[in-house]
């Protein structure tokens, strides 16, 4: 069996494991608390899979390998902060709102302010954010396929070029996402995220010893390998390759390059806490004690994940190479499936054990994008549900039938949308739209969750000012940047409108996110409701009254 | 929650019970980000620029910049681990009294036993 056989046949059972699973869930699901939160009913372990496979991304398992192999120690960063990010919503997020809310983000931000304003900019947040996140992962998925499929320019598979198979790859996985949503909805998502969980922790961790065997269980001996084929010798374990270059005689460079780094690394650690599909987990355990423990599962898991990203991405650097790697993706997204090829070849003998080991990796990868997906695409359209339909536009009177009615046909358009929009991003760099999301999530999310849980005076025009203050100016600030043109590696490079110097925009638009929220407060008309406040901080601190 | 006097939670937040599980949960809760917060800013501006201390060899081929990264990890598992058990001896119990004695009705002005469970 050819590995591109092998990897169609361990995907298509992995699809046929996770949709039954989906249609036995869908036979519990007849609330709309089934619908939304999984019957609130899983333990914090299971809970705590499911956040790791809800936020262990392609960005996470491809990215972050890649670009350890490429530019060495800088893509350690991304480990770092994806994983101290957990704290912000260990200590002041995951409990509280589990406690106030209901279904959605939006529930806790409008607990004490007017019901239509905040939900209604919460809900175009949650489906920004949520769309870049998405966009991410399809085009991720579409750039695998031709690879792991073994389809290069010119070559066909099933009759198809490569790009004919990277759009079909878009709509297959389009369409499994709203089926997962539609049919299963939360319960049925959670199951799938945590199946994939599981395989992807056993896979990296089967290629990390499979590695550390190679080096004879010596670390410094793997990095030194590293290092020396790469080229760059000690400087490739050091920080500086990729993010904070220093550019000789050029001293203005060299300060945006600086202030780019740490924009980076303040919108990796804040945006976890503001990621609506991370936040509406919380939901879909009985009480906050049990939001505790999934989030404190989900840093153990995610933090030995992210541990073993060092391993995968300096072993693919001394076992693969750079060349290598840049010759299959310039972005380097497939050195850790190109790694896992090189390790079957040499443990499990001769091209046959390579070709099982790509196959089988590469049906993680795609098992990983799947799940991820189907969270982003369940997390907008309960938003839309519950917050736009349910809340604004009915005013909170309808039943909960048709309410999950709205839920599930809004699935489809959401899947819809992100299917065409990811057909024509297919140029978008992956990791730039993850930390896009991430700068998005934490200049407009994070800021109005914070001030609703601890600030008393904060009112209804703080907490839009916050929403669309620190969300306007991210996108802006994007859209201006070296990432959209004026530079080479742009998704735009013939042309220039470019003005804003960093290519992450959290330095400056988190900061006015919190700046709006506290301007729009202190200007505000109508004063901030003790009597809410006083409510909220009693719910979410007793968990009386709680969902 | 059924019909509440509208002043109940307001009572609540103000009684000596509840102030003493805000100032327990805000006491180690704000403390904790700023330290972590600090921590991690730490690394991410010495990375940036102080390169040559990064880059200092520790042994083998072990630098400065992969163990502070490393103690990320570390600090990340026992702040995590420090909160679990904080929250489990002086915040779980507060917040369980509280609340089984609101659902009785304690802080309730008007103490008619009407009142029906959420």
């Amino acid at each position: 069996m050819s590995a591109r056989t092998l990897t169609i046949v361990l995907f298509v059972v992995f699809v046929l494991f996770t949709l039954a699973i989906t249609i036995w869930a869908s036979r519990q699901t007849k609330t709309a608390t089934d619908f939304y939160a999984g019957g609130r009913s899983f333990s914090g372990f299971s809970n705590g899979m499911a956040i790791g496979g809800d936020y262990m991304s392609a960005a996470s398992f491809l990215g972050i390998a890649g670009i350890i192999a490429l530019s060495g120690y800088d893509g350690f960063l991304y480990s770092i902060g994806f994983l101290v990010a957990w704290l912000v919503a260990l200590l002041l997020v995951a409990e509280l709102l589990r406690n106030s809310g209901k279904y959605t983000m939006a529930d806790v931000l409008a607990f004490r302010m007017r019901q239509t304003p905040v939900r209604v900019a919460a809900s175009i947040s949650t489906i920004v954010v949520s769309i870049f996140y998405l966009l991410a992962q399809m085009v991720g998925a579409g750039a695998l396929v031709a690879l792991l499929l073994g389809i290069k320019p010119g070559a066909h598979f099933l009759g198809m070029d490569a790009d004919t198979a990277k759009i079909a790859t878009i709509i297959f996985i389009g369409i499994l996402m709203i089926v997962y949503v539609t049919v299963g909805g939360m319960k049925g998502t959670t199951y799938v995220q945590i199946v994939k969980a599981f395989l992807l922790m056993v896979g990296a961790a089967v290629m990390t010893i499979l590695v550390l065997a190679a080096f004879k269980f010596d670390l410094s001996g793997l990095l030194g390998e590293a290092a020396a084929k790469s080229g760059k010798g000690a400087a490739f374990l050091e920080p500086g390759l990729r993010y904070g270059k220093e550019v000789a005689g050029d001293a203005t460079q060299t300060f945006y390059n600086k202030m780019d780094l740490l924009s980076l690394g303040i919108a990796l650690v804040l945006g976890t806490a503001g990621l609506p599909h991370i936040l509406i987990r919380f939901y879909t355990v009985p009480n906050s004690k049990a939001a505790r423990k999934s989030v404190l599962w989900a840093i153990g898991i995610i933090g030995t994940f992210y541990l073993m990203t060092l391993a995968l991405g300096f072993g693919a650097a001394a076992l693969v190479g750079g060349e290598a790697i840049t010759a299959q993706d310039k972005g380097g997204n497939t050195a850790a499936p190109q790694l896992a090829q090189v390790l079957g070849e040499k443990f499990l003998g001769g091209a046959n054990g390579g070709a099982a080991m790509l196959a089988i990796i590469a049906a993680v990868a795609f098992a990983t994008i799947l799940a991820v997906v189907a969270g982003l695409t369940l997390a907008s359209s309960s938003s839309l549900a519950h917050d736009i339909y349910a809340s604004v536009i009915r005013k909170g009177q309808v039943s909960e039938g048709s309410e999950v009615r709205v839920a599930r046909i809004s699935a489809f358009a959401i899947g819809a949308v992100a299917i065409v929009l990811a057909i024509f991003a297919q140029s978008l760099n992956v990791a730039f739209l993850v930390a896009l999301a991430f700068a998005v999530a934490a200049s407009g999310n994070l800021p109005a969750i914070l001030y609703s849980l601890f600030w008393k005076r904060f009112t209804t025009a703080g907490a839009t000012a916050a929403i669309y203050g620190g969300l306007i100016t991210a996108v802006v600030l994007v859209f201006f940047s070296p990432v959209v043109s004026g530079s080479p590696t742009a998704m735009f490079p013939n042309s220039d409108w470019q003005w804003f110097p960093l290519s992450n925009p959290g330095i400056i638009s988190i900061p006015v996110g919190f700046l709006c929220g506290w301007l729009g407060t202190i200007m505000s008309r109508e004063p901030a409701d003790p009597q809410k406040y006083a409510e909220l901080e009693v719910r979410s601190l007793t968990g009386v009254g709680a969902h | 929650m059924s019909t509440d006097a509208p002043d109940r939670y307001e009572r609540i937040a103000e009684s000596p019970e509840f102030a003493g599980l805000r100032r327990s949960l805000r006491r180690f809760v704000f403390p904790m980000t700023i330290a972590f917060f600090s921590w991690y800013a730490l690394y991410v501006i010495l990375s940036a620029y102080a390169r040559d201390f990064m880059g200092t060899i520790l042994f083998g081929n072990i630098n400065v910049a992969l163990v502070f990264g490393l103690l990320q990890f570390v600090t990340t598992f026992l702040i995590a681990w420090l909160y679990a058990r904080y929250a489990d001896r002086k915040l779980d119990p507060v917040a369980e009294d509280l609340n089984t004695r609101i659902q009785a009705g304690e802080f309730d002005a008007d103490p008619q036993p009407e009142e029906v469970k959420a």
